[in-house]
């Protein structure tokens, strides 16, 4: 039985692989994301065009959420694309 | 009566020449005043590309509506929209404080960004 000890990991934990820890959105006291800014929503969207889940960006749940909503009606109003192959 | 601030975008359909396009515009825009709702602002982008085909067309006329009514104008409004087969997509939005503010402070910049180039020319012929 292999005391656990000398327990070696398989490969290395990521410990903190993004540094982006703070939310861009409360640091720069956003007030509100406008739907209409399409180049504004590209940045917060993969190449596929799927929201940038909030461990990879660092947002607030609250500005999260605010984003969410805009990317939807942007999508709506074929500003932003459902799905697309390379986006940038 | 209780009045709300809205914003509404609707993208016409290309296909139409420029006096339909206005004229549809124009039918909308009657459309809000005779129910008694005064518009504040208007935007019209023009024809922009879309970024997935909507009915096989790939690209759209947009134009943007800014308007305070009651809410009792908004179902007739939104009814005529679906009606008219000219317009392809609309969506309209009531405004929330920080969407009143935010749309205030863009006039504001759009302002300001046309009174600046006049001076820039001014001086340059200065």
């Amino acid at each position: 039985m292999a005391d656990n000890k000398n327990v070696r990991y398989l490969n290395p934990i990521a410990i903190d692989t993004k540094s982006e820890r703070y939310c861009r959105f409360r640091e720069k006291g956003f007030k509100y994301i406008d739907y209409k800014d399409a180049d504004f929503l590209l940045m917060l969207v993969n190449e596929q065009g799927k929201i940038l889940p909030r461990r990879l960006t660092g947002t607030s749940l609250k500005y999260q959420r605010r984003v969410g909503k805009a990317i939807k009606k942007a999508r709506h109003l074929a500003l932003l694309p459902y799905l697309a192959d390379q986006l940038r | 009566m209780f009045r709300n601030r809205y914003e509404t975008v609707f993208i016409i359909t290309p296909v139409l020449s420029d006096e339909q396009t206005k004229e549809v515009v124009k039918k909308f825009k009657d459309l809000l005043k005779d129910t008694g709702a005064n518009i504040t602002h208007e935007e019209n982008w023009g024809m922009r590309k879309l970024a997935y085909p909507i009915q096989k067309k790939s690209t759209g006329f947009y134009y943007l509506v800014e308007f305070d009514a009651e809410p009792s104008v908004i179902l007739p409004f939104e009814t005529e929209f679906r009606r008219d087969e000219r317009i392809i997509r609309f969506l309209t939005t009531k405004m929330d404080k920080n969407h009143i503010e935010f749309a205030e402070s863009r006039r504001d910049r759009e302002a300001d960004r046309r009174e600046k180039p006049k001076q820039s020319t001014a001086e340059a012929q200065a």
